[in-house]
């Protein structure tokens, strides 16, 4: 009877720390969940105010400027677009008119601060959020013409 | 003509297999021993074919036979010889014929070394290894053909991508897909014993080495492909949680518990149903990995959707082998029974623990490479999951686990006590204690999670001294040389892979913890100082590759007058893809790295430099080769070359 008692708390305790543990790995899991918004959502207010996100499109030509290690660029997914700055060094396939996808937070002037910009390895490659971010804004602008149509 | 022949050997090849495959199985249901004698010669011939494939296949890469698809899309007459041959793993059908190629490797190593298994055992096992293969060849057949051929002949190929124009593309997808593929001989292993209602010490002992093998090669290719990420990309990173990563950490992790639990079953005959839970498990990871990595998911999961036969190929053989294994094993394991019963205090609880340790950091990984794809391919949106999950998951759960390992070792087999591992232990817990916090005070900052680091790998360190002393303590008498004579290359193997884990965990934590990066800009001839280091550009030179045209700028590295190196960072430019690549120039010494790369050129002249110091890094690496020297000589145990008379 006692070794079996024994089991139980055994059995007991051993739940107890796996739910622990499973819900400290759910809480971390969601604080690091990344979310990816097109300009145009992001101009829509769709993104969160605070904390990080990922934003992604082209490079406007003409946009980049430099100062030191310091980079301002505009992202545009046709529709709307963004001013982006980052501090540091740019991967190497960063190109004016190329897709790019950028993580941060943006400040209440509107302005995204990224701490990171996503390196893609492939020239003919356009990372997957920009590319869904054209997309998006070719139905926005279809969308918007329909209704135009339908006024 | 040479292509076409390799495609009728593949073709050929899935004919034999499915012979290899379906022939012993038949003899085990129909008891027809008669059957088994194909297993075999059945086997070789197959293996040869596919092999025979594979080598024609890389003649034309070898002889730039652009008329072949793949070659064209893949290669480059320019390419130096040693990347036109490794190119075949550079795309998608090259790599899913290479991976049929090395469980060939894999069956003709069975063939020859597994003489001593009973006919009936080894011939299930060759049937199981052939079906793995017909699913293979079919997909690369059905859907992903290298052979394929183009008309009119391109004049040349598109070139391989530049970022794997390195050494580090010749050995390191050899070394991880005889990791992953290597999984599926303890997995034929698993199934076979399931089929055969046989599951005892004997069986064990023929896994573990082959299990063995499998493990060291996968750590030793993580661990390249690690260092390879570093040097290359330009970034300094050593992991990133990508999911590349991911799909192959994960079946490295349920095979480090794999081995753990094979020794148990060998030395106690317990966990058995467990151990081979877990067989299965590790070989549906790598898998999962081939298929994560090599299929065009992670890119997009709706690559799927321009070419569905591929997706709904892929998905269907996951579901037969690892649903099939699985009801296999509900149906049979209850005959393979659980083992022998053990205290609740005892090396076997501690390694159970161990498993359910490494399990559930398995499982934290695959939840966070995963969901994204789920929720992507849901239409849900696309969402990523920071590096600071897997890194705070990671450390939360390994560190109990580690903290373990240190007393596992020491424990007695069936029944230890607590008083008397407190006893044992208290001089490595003190020593690790007044080391972790002795450490940071020179490297001059102390933060918990440095002072954790330093105190983890300490102690499994100093409990590997314990485990040696101990072990010398209970021989009574002769000297200390004879003494050592009795320890055994498996029980050295483990001690040094332990060791070896520590040494990583040093890297880990003292990168971790010290790492310094500058970003920075400097003008031609002038000099700098960071961290204590003088830093002179010399300016830049024009360099000419074999494929590929570079800058290389001049960095005279001095501490105090003296000089310690002279670092030469290039930007490249390779124009077949157009494609810039930055080539990162690193100063090794084992106490610290000084990595520098090349930014861009400014308008105002001069140019954006990023210089990182790194210490103790490669210490990360070394570690690993440890763990994969540990794995190599437990392999090379007495006991595994024994004849088995069962």
């Amino acid at each position: 009877m006692k070794s079996r008692h024994k089991r139980i708390a055994i059995i007991v305790a051993g739940i107890a720390l796996l739910a622990i543990a499973a819900t400290l790995l759910l809480q971390s899991f969601q604080s690091n969940l990344v979310f990816f918004f097109s300009p145009t959502e992001v101009a829509e207010g769709k993104s969160p105010q605070q904390g990080n996100f990922r934003i992604g499109g082209l490079v406007e030509a003409g946009s980049v400027q430099r100062n030191g290690t310091q980079v301002k660029f505009t992202v545009t997914d046709t529709v709307k677009t963004m001013d982006v700055v980052y501090t540091g060094i740019l991967p190497d396939l960063f190109k004016e008119g190329k897709g790019v996808v950028a993580q941060g937070k943006q400040g209440p002037d509107g302005l995204f601060v990224a701490d990171q910009v996503l390196a893609k390895h492939d020239e003919n490659y356009m990372p997957p959020e920009a590319a869904d971010a054209l997309e998006k804004a070719q139905q926005y602008k279809q969308n918007a013409a329909a209704e135009g149509e339908v006024k | 003509m040479m292509p076409d022949i390799g495609h009728y050997a593949l073709i050929l090849a899935l004919v034999v297999a499915v012979m290899q495959g379906v022939l012993p199985l038949a003899g085990l249901s129909k008891n027809n021993e008669k059957l088994f004698a194909f297993a075999t010669p059945m086997a070789r011939i197959q293996s040869l074919l596919v092999i025979l494939s594979f080598l024609i296949l890389d003649y034309a890469f070898y002889a730039n036979d652009f008329s072949v698809y793949y070659v064209a899309t893949t290669s480059n007459s320019n390419l130096p010889l040693m990347f036109r041959l490794a190119a075949i793993w550079g795309g998608h059908e090259g790599s899913m014929l290479f991976w049929v190629a090395i469980l060939a490797v894999w069956t003709l190593a069975v063939t020859f070394f597994a003489k001593d298994l009973p006919l009936r055992f080894r011939s299930s096992l060759l049937a199981v290894m052939g079906l793995i293969s017909v699913g293979f060849i079919m997909f690369i057949l059905f859907t992903s053909n290298p052979f394929e051929r183009i008309f009119p002949a391109p004049f040349d190929g598109r070139d391989l991508n530049p970022l794997l124009q390195d050494p580090g593309m010749v050995f390191h997808p050899p070394l991880l897909y005889m990791g992953y593929v290597g999984f599926s001989v303890a997995f034929a292993f698993a199934i076979a014993a399931l089929l055969d209602g046989r599951l005892d010490v004997t069986w064990a002992r023929w896994t573990r080495p082959w299990t063995t093998a499998a493990w060291v090669f996968l750590t030793l290719g993580i661990a390249l492909g690690s260092r390879w990420a570093y040097y290359e990309l330009g970034w300094g990173g050593w992991w990133f949680w990508d999911a590349v990563e991911n799909a192959s950490f994960m079946p490295w992790l349920i095979g480090t518990a794999l081995i753990h639990s094979l020794a148990v079953t060998e030395k106690r005959n317990a966990f058995k149903a467990w151990t081979v839970l877990l067989s299965i498990c590790a070989f549906s990871l790598s898998l999962l990995g081939t298929f994560l990595v090599r299929s065009g998911v992670l890119t997009s999961v709706h690559a799927f959707a321009t070419d569905p036969s591929r997706g709904l190929f892929i998905l269907l053989f996951l579901v037969v082998v690892i649903g099939g294994a699985l009801i296999l094993f509900a149906l049979r394991a209850p005959s393979v029974g659980l083992g022998e019963k053990f205290d609740l205090v005892s090396r076997e609880s501690l390694l159970l623990t161990n498993n359910v340790v490494l399990f559930t950091a398995t499982g934290s990984v695959l939840l966070g490479t995963l969901y994204p794809l789920l929720i992507d391919a849901l239409n849900m949106g696309k969402i990523s999951v920071g590096p600071p999950y897997f890194d705070t998951v990671f450390v939360a759960i390994m560190v109990p686990g580690i903290f373990l390992m240190g007393v596992g070792p020491i424990a007695n087999w069936k029944k230890a006590s607590v008083p008397d591992l407190a006893s044992k232990l208290k001089w490595a817990l003190a020593i690790s204690v007044v080391s972790a916090l002795l450490v940071p005070n020179i490297m001059g900052r102390l933060s918990p999670m440095i002072f954790v680091g330093l105190l983890m790998a300490f102690w499994v360190m100093s409990s590997v001294f314990t485990s040696i002393k101990m072990r010398l303590n209970s021989i009574p008498s002769g000297s200390l040389k004879q003494k050592f004579k009795t320890f055994g290359r498996a029980y050295n193997g483990m001690l040094l892979a332990h060791f070896g884990l520590a040494v990583f965990i040093i890297g880990v934590t003292m990168v971790k913890g010290y790492e310094r990066e500058h970003d920075i800009t400097m003008q031609s001839g002038e000099t700098k100082v960071i961290n204590g280091y003088d830093f002179k550009f010399d300016g830049i030179l024009p360099i000419r590759g074999p494929n590929y045209i570079a800058k290389q700028g001049q960095f005279h590295v001095s501490k105090e007058g003296k000089p310690v190196a002279l670092l030469t960072p290039e930007k490249r430019l390779y124009p077949v893809q157009g494609a810039v690549m930055t080539e990162a120039s690193i100063s090794i010494n084992p106490v610290r790295d000084i990595y520098i790369s090349l930014g861009e050129e400014l308008e105002e002249g001069g140019w954006s430099i990023r210089v990182y110091f790194k210490p103790f890094v490669q210490w990360i690496w070394l570690g690993c080769v440890l763990m994969g020297l540990g794995g190599i000589l437990t392999m090379t145990d007495k006991r595994y070359r024994l004849k088995n008379s069962a």
